[in-house]
This record gives structure tokens, C-alpha cells and sequence, in this order.
């Protein structure tokens, strides 16, 4: 079938390939022939991928599961941007007439350390789960579902707390900073909690515990390229670190009583 | 936790000492107008600001420690930074952050290297012994004097004019940091912040560059 017959697209694929942690990696070209612009990105690496089973090859292993832009599984640098080269979207929700027949597409997997590649572009984002476990809870005891405003809430700070809470970790914000840092995580998991006053009560603690875990797994420093704010396919906005920094200095003339890390209710 | 080891906790004392900077530096550049007030204006302005030594020492002091340190802080950030991503992208391409926020520690260390060698030039007359004994008509020590010596050399006139532009560079990305890393900013302010340290940093450009230019084609003397 001839790629651009039916508005299909013929393209070149430069794909990180890499057997396993130990593996040094490279970049390998692949031929996507016949790609419809209707497809999502994730559905045309479907595509390459059964044709290089049928070839007898390894496919192309990546990560992926809800398809529809929660799960922040799809872990892709595509030419260079987390996601791809569209705004406020994860991987899966790339289409493909974002692209042109002929174009090149380089794939790679999200670079950092606290984000070891353990096979092609799939990466374990562990660590982020790691910085979660460290306090991004509240072990207020909640009883029941409340009536509604039973308990007062601002509208800004509810609002503010819904945008931060739209992170679904996906770690574009590490990825795309030029010192892999996940500041803008940590600030969106630190803000969404401290915003509303269950979370409130342990912000002092929560923002301290989060911080030392994200040190501990070997993130950079966040020196405001604001290339996170950026590509975040959630829109999370690089004022919630400006946030998190005045929420740990608030914490520095009277430390909060220090908690096991992973502990709470 | 010691706050002051953690990621943020150095970002505090970037902005804080690199604060402490910007306010010297303004001052500095506001003393040095003074010049335009020729020999009298800028060797009264010297003699004022040596009438009580103690003071003189302990501002000298703060600055040689906010400096030290602003350098260290900075240099171990790079390093952090550098090792967070071993493996570097074959394809990156970066959409929001700019020049002069990708060089601040290469502008920093040439700023370093800078402020020594105009120590060395203005304060400790380390190439021009003679300029220690420079004095006006009125017994004051003669910076004017000094000052147009060393800047009427096109050599020196482009090393200053050289290290402006790289002073400019710096404070482009470093004022309207410094509000980000203390958590000054919010979603209201952010814009005008940013927008704020970049026109600052001019200001203090320009007010700086004046000095060389003016005394190099001779509008000042």
C-alpha cells in the first residue's frame, strides 16, 4: 500500500532501543508505512510493532494503559518533547496529523537517573511512587462522606487544590527539565493536600518529608526554565514550586516534630 | 532535616546571597553615576563611603561571604544537576527557558573572575602601583583621576562594557528567580515579576555601561 494514497503517512522512526538496565542503548531506525492520521501515536507503534513480530523481531517495548490521558503510563520524548509535539496531552493522545508523510520521528525514553530504563522506552518511575509513600496522604481520620460544606473551603484555594491535583505523575515535568528535577510533581502533591484544610493540619511535616525523599532519589535542582509547566499534559503551573518553596521555609524558624518517613495513620 | 542541605534549602541561599548582590550592585552602580559629576562628585562619593572604616569592613565582609558562598552554592547545584541525568537526549528541544538561563553558571564564574580582577585593578592597584597615591586638589584620594586612566585604555574599556553584558545576562534570569525560589511568586505576580527582574537587570546595564562609554570617547572628564 502506498503511504500517501489515502492520506496515509509514510515515516521514519529513530527508536531508542535498549535490552535491559545494563545495556548501554542505542538508537535504531524503523520504516512506519501506511500510517493513518486518524491513529494515536501509541496505535502506530502497534502498528510497527506487529509488522516486526511478523518479521520474527523483538517489537518495541513501551509503556501504556489507559489510552486516555489519566494513567500517565506513556512515558515518550518525541522529537525532543515530553508527549509530543502538542500542548496539554499525554503520549497516547497524539495523533498522528501532527505529522506529515516523510517526516522523522525520534523516540526516547524519559532521561534521569531516578528514572532507569529497563527496557526500550519503558522506565521505572518508581521513584515518584516512593516520594508519594513519604507523606502525599493525609492520615486525618475522615469518618464518613461529610455533608457538603460542612466543611467552608475558599473557592480560590479549592480551585488551586483541583488544578494540583490533576497531576497524574507521569513524570513529563522530570523529563523535560534541563536538570531533571521533579519539583513541579512534589509542589503539585505538596499543594493539593496543604490547600484544603484536611491536608492542611501536617503541611509542615508533608512538605519536609516529600522534599527529603525527592533529594533521595537523585532528582536535580529546579533553577526556573519552567520547561516542566511547559509540557505538563495536565496544565500544572510552575507557581505551585514557587509554593512549595515558601511552604518549607515557613517550616524553618520552628521545624515541625520529624515522622518516620512512610509513616502517618 | 537540615534545611539549608536540601534542593530547595540551596535555592534559598542562591537567592538570598545572589539578593544580597543585586542590592550591592545597585547601590554601586547608583555611586558610580557620580561620576558624571566629574572629578569632584566622584572623589567626594569615595570619601564618603570610607568616613567610618568599621562599617566600610563589615559591609566588605558580607559581601566576600555572600559571594563565597552564592559561588559554592551554585557550583554544587551544577554538579547535582549534571549528575540527575547521566545519559543526555539524542533530540531535546526546550520551549519556555532561555539563553540566559541556561548559562548562569558560566556567566557566574565569569562574573567571579570579573569582580577579582577589577579588585585587583580599582581597589588593590595591582597593575598600576602609581594609582595608590593619586590625590585632588582637596587631599582626597583621586578616583576620577584613576578611573579615566584605566577606562581610557580601549582594552579595558571593552573588558567592562564585556563583563556589563554578562552581568546583564545573569540578572536577566536571576532576579525574577530569586522571588521564585523564596516562594514570592503566585499566579497574579508571576508575569509582572518576571517581567519586573528583566527590566531591573537593563537598568543596572545601562547604568553601568554609561561609565566606560561616556570616559572612552571623552564626554565625561
Amino acid at each position: 500500500m502506498s503511504g500517501s494514497a489515502h492520506g496515509n503517512m509514510n515515516l521514519t522512526l529513530h527508536v531508542w532501543r535498549q535490552k535491559d538496565a545494563k545495556d548501554k542503548g542505542r538508537l535504531e531506525q524503523y520504516e512506519a508505512k501506511g500510517i493513518s492520521p486518524d491513529m494515536s501515536f501509541l496505535e502506530m507503534l502497534d502498528v510497527v510493532n506487529e509488522d516486526l513480530i511478523k518479521k520474527g523481531k523483538d517489537p518495541i517495548v513501551f509503556d501504556h494503559d489507559c489510552r486516555e490521558g489519566i494513567c500517565g503510563m506513556c512515558s515518550q520524548m518525541i522529537n525532543g518533547i515530553a508527549h509530543g509535539p502538542d500542548t496539554d496531552i499525554t503520549a497516547c493522545q497524539l495523533h498522528m496529523r501532527k505529522f506529515k508523510d516523510g517526516d522523522a520521528i525520534f523516540i526516547e525514553p524519559w532521561r534521569a537517573k531516578a528514572f532507569p530504563v529497563l527496557k526500550d522506552l519503558m522506565v521505572d518511575r518508581g521513584a515518584l511512587d516512593r516520594i508519594i509513600q513519604s507523606y502525599g496522604y493525609t492520615s486525618a481520620k475522615t469518618g464518613g462522606v461529610p455533608d457538603g460544606n460542612a466543611i467552608l473551603i475558599s473557592k480560590e484555594n479549592a480551585d488551586l487544590s483541583m488544578d494540583a491535583a490533576a497531576c497524574i505523575g507521569c513524570g513529563a515535568c522530570v523529563a523535560s527539565c534541563p536538570n531533571a528535577s521533579a519539583m513541579l510533581f512534589v509542589s503539585a502533591k505538596v499543594s493539593h493536600l496543604g490547600l484544603l484544610p484536611q491536608g492542611e493540619v501536617e503541611a509542615a511535616r508533608r512538605v519536609r518529608a516529600m522534599v527529603e525523599a525527592m533529594d533521595a532519589e537523585g532528582f536535580g535542582n529546579c533553577t526556573n526554565h519552567y520547561e516542566c509547566e511547559a509540557t505538563c499534559p495536565k496544565g500544572i503551573k510552575a507557581t505551585f514550586i514557587s509554593r512549595m518553596n515558601r511552604e518549607l521555609m515557613k517550616t524553618i524558624p520552628c521545624p515541625p516534630r520529624e515522622v518516620k518517613a512512610g509513616g502517618g495513620a | 532535616m537540615r534545611w539549608y542541605t536540601t534542593s530547595l534549602g540551596k535555592k534559598f541561599i542562591m537567592g538570598i546571597t545572589g539578593l544580597l548582590m543585586v542590592v550591592f550592585v545597585l547601590a554601586h552602580m547608583l555611586g558610580n553615576l557620580s561620576t558624571f559629576g566629574g572629578a569632584n562628585g566622584l572623589n567626594a562619593y569615595a570619601e564618603h563611603l570610607r568616613v567610618f572604616p568599621p562599617g566600610l569592613w563589615a559591609f566588605r565582609g558580607l559581601m566576600a561571604l555572600a559571594f563565597v558562598v552564592h559561588i559554592i552554592t551554585g557550583v554544587l547545584l551544577y554538579l547535582e544537576n549534571r549528575a540527575a541525568r547521566p545519559v543526555p537526549y539524542a533530540n531535546k528541544k526546550n520551549d519556555r527557558t532561555t539563553f540566559s538561563a541556561l548559562t548562569m553558571v558560566w556567566t557566574g564564574i565569569l562574573l567571579g573572575i570579573f569582580v577579582l580582577i577589577h579588585l585587583l585593578q580599582f581597589t588593590l592597584h595591582a597593575f598600576n602601583a602609581e594609582w595608590a597615591h593619586l590625590v585632588d586638589a582637596m587631599g582626597r584620594f583621586d578616583v576620577f583621576t584613576m578611573v579615566s586612566a584605566g577606562l581610557s585604555n580601549p582594552l579595558w574599556a571593552a573588558f567592562y562594557i564585556g563583563a556589563v553584558v554578562v552581568l546583564l545576562l545573569h540578572l536577566l534570569h536571576g532576579i525574577q528567580s530569586f522571588f521564585q525560589s523564596l516562594g514570592l511568586t503566585n499566579e497574579n505576580t508571576f508575569c509582572s515579576i518576571n517581567l519586573g527582574g528583566k527590566f531591573v537587570a537593563f537598568v543596572l546595564a545601562v547604568g553601568f555601561v554609561l561609565i566606560p562609554l561616556t570616559i572612552f570617547f571623552g564626554i565625561v572628564k
